[in-house]
């Protein structure tokens, strides 16, 4: 049993699809479990579910609640209690530009990080199947270290790196000719700064995307490949017709996580704008979170939280049907 | 590697090609790592030279002893430690339950049972910051450990029933049934058979699961004081009104670093071995 496997069982046209709600009469290897009794998985199931509900199902349907009230200061210590605010939330931020500006942003800042890292990530996964092994072990560690760094470390040395005065960066690029960029301030408008951010993410988003990939790679059937040249396929070819579509499933995957990774990114920016993100730097999350904790308008900050988790179920949509899928195949 | 020797091009040639892009590669990734190594180890009136030092003028440890001092470290590391190590703890157990359910199991509802875990990995931690913050509140569990713990449960569970699972659909079902045509309960299969061979898959997810905790910020930041900060907060103290003590600084990042990259060298090709059959098994 394989990627390959599983996803080249998919590739004929029309499948047998089960019955709804049953998986039994799935033609699968794990079919045979049919005794047992339905109550022994939900027994294991039971404390996991339970305590999903507990820290997450309360807090979500606190979140929706809240989203839906005035709720501050006053209410926080229990001086007052939280009264309905209908739909106010929602009007005053649906209804401010600056918060259209900050989705713009947001949308933008993920796109552009998720597309480089998964491009990025494919091109290094493919590099490491073509270099002399001493190569990829070199490729490797550096990839597993700069994965395993806390992203709050990541960012304190990307801070370093990219300071004004004394980073090493601005030193760098001086002396290439005719580039003076001694003192330069990569924080001081909000594209660049954002820019130098999103490095710091794809930074630490690619090691994963690669090393999962590469685990893929190694389950492309040779004789595909090889079939494929013989019949006259170039590299692009062998890559685009062979490769791709057996990886799929496995980038999709990769995709739809770095979307949500990256439409939730807080530390980097919190941090690297010492608690304080500027107006030009702020994503839906600091945004969501300034609301709340500097403002103090728990309501507000709740109803940003809020569309941002809609904003994300579009994607989650797509990643749900291809987990469904592969739910079928078994 | 067939990809490569297959090739009617000299191999030598073309693989010289990839080595120079592949080290490329290791320059660019690595520097930040490198950076940082360097300027912990070298003295602080290095790393604020116009002119930046490439290796160290002489090798220190001041950095590190000023990184000690500068707030208390060993407290924060404790308390990370703590709240890490019981999360995996409870993770797993619970985890495991319902790997087992989900992968071992036919029965109505899996699928929704499988969408819903999948679905509680979207949510990101930043939107459920605001009612965690007021239940923990209400709880009167705010500033505490036990409050920290229940919280990263959020993300942790998720993470290891999906792992723990792409461990287990790895293991053929036929092991256990032979195990049971031998004469052993269904459970007696799992625990002889099943069990030992999963050992190495629970072993990485407790360290990816005991990583991820040790490495959170933002919960670690609003739901704990100044006093009972961890790690992660711990290294903000550098940020002073004065600037930032940037020296000192990459040698906290070092300390903090360093046991996380090795814990995960150690255990990264497993993960990705599980993580890969999670993503494309069912």
């Amino acid at each position: 049993m394989s990627a390959a496997d599983t996803t080249t069982a998919k590739v004929p046209p029309v499948r047998q699809s089960p019955p709804p709600g049953s998986t039994a009469g799935t033609p699968a290897p794990r079919a045979g479990k049919s005794t047992g009794g339905a109550g022994v998985p939900w027994l294991l199931l039971a404390p996991c579910l339970l305590v999903l509900l507990l820290v997450l199902g309360y807090p979500f349907v606190r979140l929706v609640t809240l989203s839906f009230q005035k709720f501050g200061q006053p209410q926080l210590w229990g001086f007052q209690e939280p009264e309905s605010a209908g739909l106010e939330n929602f009007t005053k931020i649906l209804g401010d530009g600056e918060f259209w500006a900050v989705v713009l942003r947001t949308v933008i800042f993920a796109a552009g990080a998720v597309i480089v890292t998964m491009v990025l990530g494919m091109a290094i996964a493919l590099l490491l199947q073509r270099v002399s092994p001493w190569v990829k072990v070199l490729i490797s560690i550096v990839l597993v270290a700069s994965w395993g760094m806390p992203i709050i470390v990541a960012t304190a040395i990307f801070k370093w790196i990219f300071d004004a005065d004394y980073g090493v960066l601005n030193w760098l690029l001086s002396r290439l000719p005719g580039v003076d960029m001694i003192g330069h301030n990569w924080f001081a408008s909000g594209p660049q700064g954002l820019a130098v951010i999103m490095l710091l993410v794809v930074w630490g988003a690619v090691p994963f995307v690669v090393i999962t990939l590469s685990a893929g790679l190694t389950q492309v059937p040779k004789e595909l490949e090889e079939a494929a040249r013989l019949d006259g396929a170039g590299a692009w070819g062998v890559f685009r017709y062979v490769t791709l579509p057996i990886l799929k499933p496995i980038i999709v995957m990769l995709t739809t996580l770095s979307v949500i990774w990256d439409m939730g990114v807080f530390p980097q920016v919190y941090v690297m704008r010492n608690g304080h993100p500027e107006a030009e730097f702020q994503l839906l999350t600091t945004y969501s979170f300034d609301k709340a904790f500097v403002v103090n308008d728990y309501g507000t900050g709740s109803a940003i939280a809020l569309v941002t988790v809609l904003l994300l179920l579009g994607v989650v949509a797509v990643y749900m049907r291809q987990m469904l899928k592969i739910g079928d195949v078994e | 590697m067939s990809a490569v020797t297959s090739r009617p091009r000299k191999p030598g040639r073309s693989k010289l090609g990839w080595n120079l892009l592949g080290l490329l590669v290791v320059l660019t990734a690595g520097f930040p790592v490198y950076w940082m190594l360097n300027t912990a180890f070298k003295p602080a009136k290095d790393a604020i030279d116009p002119n930046p030092h490439f290796f160290p003028s002489t090798f220190t440890l001041e950095n590190f002893e000023r990184a000690l001092d500068i707030a208390d470290f060993w407290g924060p590391v404790t308390r990370s430690l703590v709240v890490s190590a019981v999360v995996v703890v409870i993770g797993i157990a619970v985890g495991l339950l319902a790997a087992l359910a989900i992968s071992r199991f036919a029965f109505r509802g899996r699928k929704i049972v499988i969408v819903g875990i999948l679905a509680v990995q979207m949510v990101p931690l930043v939107a459920m910051i605001i009612p965690v913050f007021l239940l923990l509140n209400d709880l009167g569990q705010y500033d505490k450990i036990s409050g920290l713990i229940i919280t990263y449960l959020t993300f942790i569970l998720p993470f290891t029933v999906w792992t723990l699972r792409g461990f287990i659909v790895n293991i053929p079902k036929e092991l256990e049934e032979a195990a049971q045509v031998d004469g052993c309960t269904p459970t007696g299969a799992f625990i002889r058979v099943v069990f030992p061979l999963l050992a190495p898959g629970m072993v990485a997810t407790s360290v990816y699961g005991f990583i991820q905790a040790w490495n959170e910020y933002l919960y670690a930041l609003m739901l704990m004081s100044q006093q009972n900060q961890t790690a992660t907060v711990w290294l903000s103290n550098f940020i002073t009104k004065n600037g930032t003590e940037y020296a000192p600084m990459m040698a906290g990042s070092t300390m903090m670093a360093v046991p996380i990259v090795i814990l995960f060298l150690l255990v990264q090709r497993k993960m990705a071995a599980g993580l890969t059959a999670g993503a494309v098994k069912g």
